[in-house]
């Protein structure tokens, strides 16, 4: 076990030394001269020349990404351009609007999607489980940023119950509190659906498998309750893949937000690396996107650690 | 003409009587035909010349003369999802044409050579497969600028891992088989037995992945072009139409009703496919679902 976390670790650490390669050298090949944008067509070259130098893009390409890589390494990410203020302060203020939407996301997909597929697994070739996959379905091919429109009509223009956009904070107060969860419910549920559809099918299909199992027939034979082997013993079973497509889901949530995050107006990673890249500050692009790779190994190391937790086989040997 | 020709036909007539009597296979198969064609006919006839704007009849709502309305501009909304059809259908199969074409050969020869190489092309594999896909599919778009040639290069980057990884698995499970130790007893090459032996037999899997990654090629191009990094206008594109439709919603809701109805059944049909071929393809999966 140990060992198996160890060896997964070491390559989570080389994926990200790789990851880091190709980040810096895909920007650097970016067009446009950062520091031509920041001092817009008509500065002179003189100013041109000493903001170069002061940004140190006047230095060879290999010395630029070690200091990148070290600066990195002690948390220091460096300073935005366009903010002027250090890129891990930005990626705070933004983590606060996409971690507890991304959390919020998973958890309504997760809730919507284990049960269904439990459900219809339990009850497989019955109308109820041609019904929900079938839905299941459609819920896989409806792209999110679309029912996210949808539902802006729906509950924004029509009953106008919730924000259609924006932001207002978090604030001090209970009442902004509301105010700030009410602006993520509509995003939040637009996330959710097609990941639930997708996590019902996968839970489903699972649940099928292990309910063909004989342990599960044993569990049935010496008269435990239906509900008891379905939910305990199968379902911790049938586990894996469904947690390997949930962390993949979280992974997906953090970065992927960046489409929603432009339908509402949403402050979140997404929005700010987006923005990043048309103003072209780089050392921002960079960092966020190094900081999604590194949440992106993190989450797959965490499934493992889970798998080992869900099967004690998984504990005990490697 | 070798006996193997002879006895062809037979079981090739078994698999399409099988398939079409696949209920998921006939659905899809429907559906994907009919967008082909609307695709296909959007080439030579479009009942609106959308090029012309026509700022008078903007956004009506649904008519015998615009079933599905007009948009800002009083461009005809069938017309302009016909033509984002073609848009959507060349982005998503040309990115699969390169998942396919490089990850395919790179996953056969990780598993027909293993060793290094195989730990190299898959720890590359698991590189590429760390990278938030939409946000570098944004990056790639804005290092080359916007574009259905650069969205399709984007799309098509994060489908090579994807192929290497079904193809490596796939061939993995062939190389211990008899009739692949017969073929390196009767001394072939690696590169012979993997073109003559392993790729037939892993065309299946690869086929069905193919027609799911063509499935999510259609939904990454809609991403990509509702944030302005795909098509670009005058050239329709249905996430463009959405994008467009957003800040209309309050009066015109069909301006965004229609196009993604046809993102959602193009996406349907396809996976419905791809479903239906694995059912037909391999049985053994059809009775464990």
């Amino acid at each position: 076990m140990t060992a198996f976390l160890a060896k997964r670790l070491a390559v989570g650490l080389i994926t990200l030394l790789a990851a880091s390669v190709i980040v810096f050298s895909v920007l650097e090949i970016l067009p446009g001269d950062p520091a031509r944008i920041m001092l817009g067509m008509n500065a002179s070259p003189d100013a041109l020349e000493a903001l170069r130098i002061e940004m140190g893009l006047d230095r060879p390409i290999l010395a630029r990404y070690l200091d990148w890589l070290a600066g990195m390494a002690t948390g220091d990410f460096g300073r935005s351009y366009t903010y002027s203020s250090p890129v891990l302060d930005l990626v705070w203020e933004r983590l606060a609007v996409s971690l507890p939407l991304a959390v919020f996301a998973l958890s309504l997909s997760t809730l919507i999607a284990i049960p269904v597929g439990v459900f219809s697994a339990s009850r497989r070739g019955s109308a109820a489980d041609t019904i929900t996959m079938g839905a299941a379905q459609v819920g896989v091919a409806i792209p999110n940023f679309w029912f996210a429109l949808l539902l802006v009509y729906v509950f924004s223009v029509g009953l106008r119950l919730l924000p259609a956009g924006g932001f207002p904070g978090w604030g001090e107060s209970w009442a902004q509190h509301w105010q700030a969860f009410k602006a993520l419910i509509l995003p939040a549920v637009a996330l959710a659906l097609p990941q639930a559809a997708i996590l019902a099918r996968v839970t489903r299909s699972a649940m099928v498998e292990v309910l063909g199992e004989d342990y599960i027939r044993t569990a049935r034979a010496k008269g435990l309750p239906r509900t008891q082997v379905l939910w305990r013993h199968a379902l911790r079973n049938a586990m894996i893949p469904v947690l390997t497509i949930m962390g993949l889901q979280l992974a997906f949530l953090l970065a992927g937000t960046i489409i929603i995050e432009n339908v509402f107006y949403l402050p979140g990673l997404g929005r700010l690396i987006f923005q990043a890249i048309s103003q072209r500050d780089l050392i921002v692009v960079e960092g966020v996107v190094m900081l999604l790779v590194a949440s992106v190994i993190l989450i797959n190391f965490a499934v493992d650690i889970c798998y080992a937790i869900v099967d004690p086989r998984l504990r005990a040997g490697r | 003409m070798s006996a193997d020709m002879f006895f062809m036909p037979a079981p090739e007539r078994h698999f399409i009587l099988k398939a079409l009597q696949n209920r998921s296979f006939l659905i899809g198969l429907v559906i994907t035909a009919a967008i082909a064609l609307m695709a296909l006919i959007s080439l030579f006839w479009t009942p609106y010349d959308i090029t012309r704007l026509q700022v008078a009849a903007r956004m009506q709502g649904l008519s015998l003369s615009h079933p599905f309305g007009t948009d800002h501009l009083g461009r005809d909304i069938l017309s302009m999802i016909m033509i984002g059809a073609r848009n959507s259908i060349a982005v998503a199969l040309v990115a699969v044409g390169i998942g396919f074409g490089i990850g395919v050969p790179l996953g056969a020869l990780a598993a027909a050579r293993g060793g290094w190489i195989d730990d190299a092309l898959m720890r590359l594999n698991d590189v590429v497969f760390a990278f938030p896909a939409l946000i570098s599919a944004v990056m790639i778009t804005a290092v080359f600028g916007p574009g259905a040639v650069n969205a399709i290069i984007a799309i098509g980057i994060f489908n090579i891992p994807v192929f290497a990884r079904v193809a490596r698995a796939g061939a993995l499970s062939l190389w211990p088989r008899e009739f692949v130790l017969a073929a390196r007893a009767a001394g072939k090459g690696r590169v012979l037995i993997t073109l003559e032996h392993i790729l037939p037999n892993i065309m299946s899997l690869l086929l069905v992945q193919a027609t799911i990654q063509f499935a999510l090629g259609v939904l990454a191009e809609a991403g990509l072009s509702y944030l302005g990094l795909g098509a670009q206008p005058p050239m329709p594109s249905w996430g463009r139409m959405l994008f467009d439709a957003q800040t209309r919603i309050a009066v015109a809701p069909h301006l965004a009703l229609f196009p993604g109805l046809a993102i959602v059944i193009t996406v349907l049909g396809l996976n419905l496919l791809g479903d239906g071929l694995r059912d037909v393809l391999d049985p053994r999966l059809r009775h464990e679902r």
